[in-house]
């Protein structure tokens, strides 16, 4: 519904449904059988016309697999997929708890978007680098990163890497090359393209994913990199996450396109559209991006049709602007209990299985949160020094902070 | 604070058809602050409503209606995001009169809530007003309490320049003493007594809030009312002007007093270097260089990007206030 029948002078497109209606969408027509999956290495940005008006899908309604785009991978990885999803959510769960009890200034989930980074950095080679938004921490579990960093960053106490500077969730991790968070919507999307047009020129087989919300999509930022790489052709993943929501923003505010893939196109970059809760789908086309650009091929971009199942961040209150009923009802279902039925359904899981891995999570999570208090929380500290007010705002420390600095602890400053 | 804003624009949208007001989630939502809640039910959502995600976008819409006859008053969720719309503000907004030979102008209004105090860290606490003081052709205010917030705001929308309106978040439920344990609210402060009817409060002028005759200190935003309690901590008997408008700035008053009290402090949240207090204090000696009985000094935000964790280490306190104060009483 896009208010085209309204008798306003100006055209001000709502959200399909509001508070006090009942949200209702269209069982999904799309299947896994209805795209071919060209060859990554011959084919034309015109050969993807179909692939960004239709929706890329692996995983049926009934759970199993099938279609061109099923990817070659094992049911071993698959579950360590189910696993890092589970481990997300469980420690977004456990977070909101921390910030409801003020040991956190502020949070964001990923709720229903778990599956996103998680299967897209699986895809990856660990060479490739991550430029994620505040919505993909996911990647970092793929990554390696240990959950007491990550919670001590949350807290911003004394052991937090970027030093209580930054928000929580604005995560900084170069061992695993997932480059810092930047609140400012959209920045990151063409910072990756000169990511990746760094790895090119230097001849190295890296290549950088980044994603961008379909509210930010709006955003120069969004434009420069298309057609940035549409000019250079750098080995970038451009993803578009559509979650239908930006923070009261719907997507129909964001852009008039029948859908964000098909934007791409006008820039000569091949275009996806990928069902965002399905893990193999996902899987698959990030593989078949990477492909083409490690050889050489340039860019691919990928509208990730999702749902942002939870408030935008704490500080949100989605009953305001939406039915509380749409994320039950949204067509794309939970990314973990599909990648989970459809385990269950080939042998390779169980329910059993999956309550003890929740289980055996929550323990996980709780062990590092406890450990985590133990360097400070936000109601009690102990704080990181104010001296990092200070260190590494520039290489060196000229002299006119350095004068700054010692006011500051003249007066007082721990 | 939040409600004075309201009827502000509510004021304006019923007096005057062309008046529209737009940005991130300020329509049906209300604003992420509740700034604009109901204006949407109330004016319509052709006159009230959400835009794409695009700062500057809004501010180049901002300036076509503008031009062709329209006040837009637009809003930028944070005053740190108002950067994607910097040269929109400062190539174009600011310079459209002057380049055409007066045959264009663009008379908007941009909101943006700006400072610190929120836990926002790097990128939703910034102060930026320097460096749109700092544009020919731009008009900057800065609001304190609900009154002026309300009375600026109509006038910002009635003026015929463009015109940048910070608003301080810290202060938009209450006043701001400094200390974060204690979070009063408007309720039964002076300055919140707002009346629902249309009223201005003129760009250049600002506003006297204490008297006093030992030292003038010049602030605005949050900062006025950390000045309170930094007055009260040094026991001085001071002159606090709340400036309220940066452009253009009500020297004759800042003169006045300081010939008065021969003594100058200046306190603003954003960084010292090139900050607005440069301009307040280079005025200073020149017209009260022979009043002066101690060096004019300023209280700011560090060189620094705005921390989270830490962030009352950052922001001026009472008792910073309070020390330059005293320095300047011992000359």
């Amino acid at each position: 519904m896009n208010n085209d029948g309204c008798e306003t002078p100006i055209r001000v497109p709502s959200a399909p449904f509001r508070p006090g209606e009942s949200a209702s969408f269209e069982e999904w027509s799309y299947s896994p059988s209805d795209l071919m999956m060209p060859d990554p290495l011959s084919c034309e940005p015109k050969d993807t016309i179909p692939h960004s008006t239709g929706l890329i899908r692996v995983l049926g309604d009934d759970g199993s697999r099938s279609g061109d785009w099923d990817p070659v991978i094992s049911d071993s990885d698959l579950l360590i997929g189910l696993e890092h999803m589970v481990r997300l959510r469980i420690f977004d769960d456990r977070m909101m708890k921390m910030q409801r009890t003020g040991k956190l200034s502020f949070y964001m989930r990923s709720l229903g978007e778990e599956a996103i980074a998680i299967a897209q950095t699986m895809a990856l080679e660990k060479q490739d680098w991550i430029f994620p938004t505040y919505r993909q921490p996911g990647a970092q579990f793929v990554r390696g990163r240990d959950m007491v960093s990550m919670i001590c960053h949350c807290i911003g106490n004394v052991e937090d890497n970027v030093k209580g500077r930054q928000m929580p969730v604005h995560y900084t991790y170069r061992e695993g090359r997932y480059i810092s968070v930047s609140s400012p919507v959209g920045t990151q999307f063409s910072q990756a393209v000169g990511v990746a047009m760094a790895s090119a020129y230097k001849g190295l087989d890296e290549v950088t994913i980044t994603w961008i919300g379909d509210g930010a999509s709006a955003e120069g930022d969004y434009h420069y990199a298309l057609n940035f790489a549409s000019v250079f052709r750098p080995p970038v993943i451009l993803n578009v996450v559509n979650n239908q929501w930006a923070i009261s923003t719907h997507a129909n505010l964001a852009s008039g396109s029948s859908t964000f893939a098909d934007r791409g196109l006008a820039y000569d970059v091949p275009c996806l559209r990928v069902d965002g809760n399905d893990f193999l789908a996902l899987y698959s086309v990030t593989k078949w991006a990477r492909d083409r650009a490690s050889a050489g091929l340039g860019a691919t971009h990928i509208e990730v049709l999702t749902y942002r199942a939870g408030a935008h961040s704490s500080s949100d209150d989605p009953t305001r602007y939406r039915p509380s009923d749409e994320p039950d009802v949204w067509p794309g279902g939970d990314p973990i209990h599909r990648l989970r039925d459809h385990l269950i359904s080939v042998g390779a899981w169980t329910e059993e299985k999956h309550r003890d891995l929740e289980g055996r999570i929550d323990s996980e999570v709780m062990a590092a949160y406890k450990e985590a208090v133990k360097f400070g929380d936000l109601a009690q500290g102990p704080y990181p020094s104010s001296d990092t007010i200070f260190t590494e705002v520039y290489s060196d420390v000229p002299w006119h902070l350095q004068e700054q600095w010692d006011e500051m602890n003249r007066l007082g400053g721990d | 604070m939040v409600q004075a804003v309201n009827s502000a624009l509510d004021n304006m949208l019923s007096k005057d058809e062309d008046v529209l007001v737009f940005g991130e989630d300020v329509g049906y939502f209300g604003g992420v602050f509740r700034t604009t809640d109901g204006l949407q039910e109330k004016h319509g959502a052709h006159r009230v409503f959400d835009t794409p995600l695009s700062e500057g976008g809004i501010a180049a819409i901002a300036f076509g209606m503008g031009l062709n006859g329209l006040k837009p008053v637009c809003e930028i969720q944070f005053a740190d995001y108002i950067f994607p719309a910097y040269d929109q503000i400062v190539n174009e907004i600011a310079k459209l009169r002057h380049r055409s030979g007066g045959e264009f102008w663009t008379p908007i209004t941009i909101r943006t809530p700006a400072g610190g105090g929120i836990r926002g860290g790097h990128h939703h606490s910034q102060s930026p007003e320097s460096q749109f003081t700092h544009t020919p052709g731009l008009k900057v205010v800065y609001s304190s309490t609900p009154y002026n917030a309300k009375g600026l705001l109509i006038s910002a929308i009635e003026s015929e320049d463009p015109v940048i309106v910070f608003e301080p978040k810290r202060c938009y439920r209450g006043p701001f003493y400094g200390d974060p344990h204690k979070v009063p609210t408007w309720s039964g402060h002076p300055e919140a007594e707002v009346p629902d009817v249309h009223y201005t409060v003129p760009i250049g002028e600002a506003r006297l809030v204490n008297e006093g005759n030992d030292c003038t200190v010049i602030a605005w935003g949050t900062m006025v009312h950390v000045c309170e309690e930094g007055i009260r901590q040094s026991g001085a008997s001071c002159d606090l002007i709340d400036l309220q408008s940066l452009i253009p700035w009500d020297r004759e008053a800042v003169v006045r007093s300081v010939k008065k009290t021969g003594r100058c402090v200046i306190v603003h949240e954003a960084p010292k270097t090139s900050g607005y207090g440069a301009e307040m204090a280079a005025s200073v000696q020149e017209r009260c260089f022979w009043s002066l009985e101690a060096p004019v000094t300023r209280v700011t935000g560090w060189d620094t990007p705005f921390p989270h964790t830490t962030e009352w280490d950052y922001m001026p306190s009472p008792q910073r206030i309070a020390e330059a104060i005293r320095g300047a009483l011992e000359g």
